[in-house]
């Protein structure tokens, strides 16, 4: 990852597009560093990325907002754009709009389903009460979890906020000792149990896969 | 909101101060003075329905609203909500005595597959402060339940919330539900939840869709006003 940006300009400002080749995926900034990972793994050159704020995970009915904006802003400049989002919380608004705008974008509702496998994912009927993290957002639970729920002021908010949660999943793209051992004080931070699933790209892989190959 | 609060003494302030600094209190999430003021409301003889929709229902809104334009956020919202249940605690079982007037009753619940109660939970406070009868179904509801509770509690209003775009569809089968067994029109069915807007409620067939724990009330009044001035033309 020497040469991603870090997770906080991800969060903050996202990543700016190089301005090179034809296809050009418009994601949110907490995938950035598998998407440059896939494109490092497999030469996908002609793919370029430019990353919205991941904190629009905390704001998702500003996102398709955001998305629109940046298809307009890049359209005329590749021969093709493909957005790097699910559903992420818009109620299907980001879908309607993509189709409005004939661009496509990744299938699912969110990334934890998409980095399974949506159908796996889908074929979990005992997981309601599971919280999920994967891996940009166990390294960044602070700013996205503990803070903005408040509790780092208000600890005692906790079980209000997560008291129907039962257990802490975490989906791990890469296979690090490190963040599994950060996932699992996260689980004893949110006095949940801990549950460690490693996914890999899952879908997020194939989309990209699907899209590179395309003419 | 200032250092200077720590100097206030609440039995020392007139009432419409009292009131004022219990908007500020709500406001800052301060259960204990929330408690506090509420018994000194009642010692010097405030009706509890008055302390309940003056000082409570009406610092709340100013809360509500101030969620609603973005300067503040869910943890202070049930910070605030946390001091409110202390005083509705108190007036709970006051207002049960002495009869403060009903204005509709209400069945609310998360759908199933859902676990997210804290907007729920925020509009049963809102509604029962606004003098609805609520009947918490809690979270994760199959059809059933909701019809159930239906059958026995013979509401108005029967209230959906959700919090994830792969459960939000499931109002649709409770509503339809509702239709195929003809009791769809015996209710007023309101939804809510983060990833939900006016243009699914409608899609759906709900009544209507209410944005946050205000409009609720407010949506829910409006239903409940048009109910009594048919009932009264009819």
């Amino acid at each position: 990852m020497s040469n991603s940006p870090s997770d906080e300009v991800l969060t903050r400002d996202g990543l700016s597009p190089q301005g090179t080749g034809r296809i050009l995926l418009i994601a949110c900034g907490a995938l950035a560093h598998e998407i440059l990972a896939l494109k490092r793994r497999n030469g996908w050159d002609h793919m370029d990325l430019q990353c919205l704020p991941a904190k629009l995970h905390l704001y998702p009915d500003r996102i398709t907002e955001e998305v629109e904006k940046a298809v307009a802003r890049h359209r005329d400049d590749y021969a093709r754009l493909f957005v790097v989002y699910a559903d992420c919380g818009t109620g299907g608004q980001l879908q309607a709009r993509c189709a409005e705008l004939g661009v496509e974008m990744v299938a699912g509702p969110h990334c934890y389903s998409f980095f399974e496998g949506n159908d796996r994912f889908a074929a979990h009927d005992d997981e309601i009460t599971a919280f999920y993290l994967t891996d940009f957002l166990v390294r960044q639970f602070d700013a996205f979890v503990w803070k903005p729920m408040g509790l780092d002021k208000h600890p005692e908010l906790r079980d209000m906020i997560f008291g129907n949660y039962t257990k802490l999943v975490y989906q791990a793209q890469t296979d690090d000792p490190e963040l599994r051992a950060r996932a699992e004080t996260c689980a004893a931070r949110l006095g949940l149990a801990y549950e460690y699933r490693f996914t890999g790209y899952g879908d997020l892989r194939t989309a990209l896969e699907e899209q590179a190959a395309k003419p | 909101m200032s250092d200077q609060e720590d100097d206030i003494i609440l039995s020392e302030l007139d009432d419409e101060e009292l009131v004022q600094q219990m908007f500020d209190d709500l406001y800052d999430g301060l259960r204990e003075e929330i408690e506090e003021g509420v018994n000194i409301l009642l010692e010097r003889g405030w009706e509890p329905y008055q302390i309940l929709t003056e000082a409570l229902v009406g610092g709340m809104t100013i809360v509500g609203k101030d969620f609603r334009d973005g300067i503040l956020f869910v943890p202070e919202v049930l910070l605030a909500a946390n001091a409110m249940k202390g005083g509705m605690a108190i007036l709970k079982p006051l207002l049960a005595e002495t009869g403060a007037p009903r204005v509709g009753k209400m069945v609310i619940g998360t759908v199933k597959g859902d676990i997210h109660d804290i907007g729920k939970n925020l509009v049963s406070m809102m509604m029962e402060g606004a003098g609805f009868e609520v009947v918490d179904l809690g979270i994760n509801n199959a059809v059933e339940k909701y019809l159930a509770a239906l059958e026995t509690e013979q509401p108005d209003i029967l209230g959906m919330s959700a919090l994830l775009t792969t459960t939000m569809p499931y109002m649709k089968v409770v509503i339809d539900t509702l239709i195929e067994q003809g009791k769809r029109d015996d209710y007023v069915v309101l939804v809510g939840g983060a990833p939900l807007n006016e243009e699914f409620g409608k899609a759906i067939g709900a009544d209507a869709y209410c944005r946050d724990a205000a409009v609720a009330v407010e949506t829910a009044k409006d239903f409940m006003a048009r109910k009594h001035n048919r009932l009264a033309a009819g």
